[in-house]
């Protein structure tokens, strides 16, 4: 072997409004936290590679990379600074994995950060609708609510899914997000309170929808020889993949389904020589739970229509066949957006390690991991191994 | 450095005003907004300017109730992606009709509205909204 890459530790900060902590704060302390969690020693870190959508407009600050170098005291290192929208954290992952990959560098920090809580409501929607193709949705009225309601009323409309399979998401990843000690919400919510929650753009209400976050979250990703020196439970990324559609969701000729995430998911379980019945467990990206749904059908957990129902059948529950958002997802663990697809892969490390405490899914032996940009314009799946 | 929104309003006056995109003659497929590069043919493509007619139907839709800075005086209102009769989508608000009322399938023709403005003392965009085809409301699309 010897060309795999390997993940050696990981680290999250709580994830919510962190009034008291800032940008660099939040980032500084998750990357600490995976430098800690793998005991590498600052000198052995040959780069950093760091996830974010918009720093400037949330923040006003940019530069990310040489920031995070800066501020962890990792001298000259380079450091590569990557956004793909909500999909940025799983892009400076997939970063670091072809950078491992192609002998480049052996040993990366990587980093996913947002800090959205510094600004009002209106501005952190202005900031989110550039995720979509701003010019031809947002500025004609489409705010980001909207664009996933567009998709949920087609599938309602085609696959007969209701209101209440759209809460009963919410409903399970609140239920595990109670267990997960990072997570924004960690509180159970009955699906009476998420079927009455206001409406944001009909179908979707409120609780149906992330939240605005600040957090970050690290991991330290290597060769398999120096993960092997650092720690006895590495766990192998198996297969990276990407993939793009269109950036505006009217040129997709069929908006129940992402095409990326399909085109995306069937590469990595090639690439891993794997079939969905193998997963043992699934971070995906339900930035809004009509998401889940659709994620659920295009990544072969069920067929394209089904994915409300097998909610309803807790299919995707933890004990379930299929857990899906171990974690509490984006709903409910929170989603500051260059995060997410980092935190995805730290959940599923703490997954495979056996270290997920109560949210635990037994035996867990190998994830998936599927984190979308935009309306599913970019779609980033790995697949993960103990 | 021009003033916020200007230049870039400007530079899309034909295709908010007008609904003008292209064709390409080599794939014989529509294309709003207009494109560079044909997505089929790339540099095989020969795009031509394609005048819309602005008629179409409901492909789906939304009713913004929150809404940011630029939309905020306008809530509720239904968003929509409007399939037009040359067979391309677009979004867009559908106005003229309330949010009970509307449809998916509903048939609806454009008309030329005032759609957000850049800040209290910034420009006004104008352009294309949608109507129940049914009404008639003196404001016709050009
Ligand atoms: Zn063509």
């Amino acid at each position: 072997m010897g060309n795999r890459v390997a993940i050696a530790g990981v680290g999250l900060t709580k994830f919510g409004e962190l009034w008291d902590k800032s940008l660099r704060d939040i980032t500084l302390e998750a990357g600490m936290y995976a430098i800690f969690d793998a005991g590498i020693k600052g000198s052995e870190i040959d780069a950093v590679t760091i996830g974010n959508m918009s720093a400037g407009r949330f923040t006003g600050q940019e530069h990310l990379g040489a920031l995070a170098v800066d501020q962890g005291g990792l001298g000259t290192i380079p450091a590569y600074s990557v956004e793909a929208a909500c999909a940025s954290g799983g892009a400076a992952v997939r970063h670091a994995y072809m950078a491992i990959k192609s002998g480049e560098h052996d040993a990366i920090l990587v980093l996913g950060s947002e800090k959205m809580s510094d600004v009002n409501q209106s501005q952190a929607m202005d900031t989110v609708s550039v995720a979509s193709d701003w010019e031809w949705e947002g500025l004609f009225g489409a705010t980001f609510p909207a664009l996933y309601a567009f998709m949920a009323r087609r599938h309602m409309l085609e696959y007969g899914t209701t209101e209440e399979q759209l809460s009963l998401v919410t409903v399970k990843n609140h239920a595990n997000a109670a267990n997960n000690p990072w997570a924004q919400f960690q509180r159970p919510v009955p699906l009476e309170i998420v079927m009455n929650s206001g409406l944001i753009a009909d179908p979707i209400r409120v609780l149906h929808s992330s939240p605005i976050s600040d957090g970050a979250a690290g991991l330290i990703m290597c060769t398999e020889e120096k993960a092997k020196e650092l720690t006895d439970i590495p766990v192998y990324i198996e297969a990276s993949t990407q993939a793009s559609d269109t950036l505006a969701l009217h040129d997709r000729e069929d908006i129940t389904t992402m095409a990326a995430v399909k085109k995306s998911s069937r590469e990595a379980l090639q690439k891993a020589g794997l079939t969905i019945n193998d997963i043992d467990v699934f971070e995906v990206h339900d930035s809004f739970t009509i998401g889940e749904i659709i994620i659920t059908e295009d990544i072969g957990i069920t067929e394209k229509g089904n994915g409300g129902r097998i909610v309803e059948e807790g299919l995707t529950a933890l004990d379930g066949k299929f857990p899906v958002n171990p974690s509490g997802g984006l709903k409910a663990r929170g989603h500051p957006i260059g995060a997410t697809g980092v935190a995805q892969i730290a959940e599923l490390v703490l997954q495979l390690r056996g270290d997920a405490e109560k949210r635990q899914v037994d035996g867990a032996e190998t994830a998936m991991a599927v984190n979308i940009g935009g309306t599913g314009a970019t779609s980033i799946v790995h697949i993960l191994r103990r | 450095m021009g003033e916020q929104g200007v230049a870039h309003v400007w530079r899309k006056l034909r295709a908010i005003y007008n609904i003008e995109g292209n064709h390409c003659k080599t794939c014989d497929s529509y294309f709003f907004p207009p494109r560079l590069v044909c997505p089929n043919c790339r540099r095989k493509g020969q795009l031509e300017e394609h005048h819309f007619k602005g008629l179409g139907k409901v492909h789906t839709f939304a009713i913004v109730r929150q809404a940011p800075e630029g939309f905020k005086r306008q809530v509720p209102y239904i968003v929509a992606q409007v399939e037009l009769d040359e067979g391309v989508r677009l979004t867009a608000q559908i106005v003229n009709c309330d949010p009970e009322d509307v449809e998916i399938g509903m048939r609806v023709r454009a008309c030329f509205r005032k759609i957000t403005e850049y800040g209290e003392r910034g420009i006004i965009v104008y352009g294309y909204k949608f109507e129940p085809v049914l009404k008639v409301t003196g404001h016709p699309y050009p």
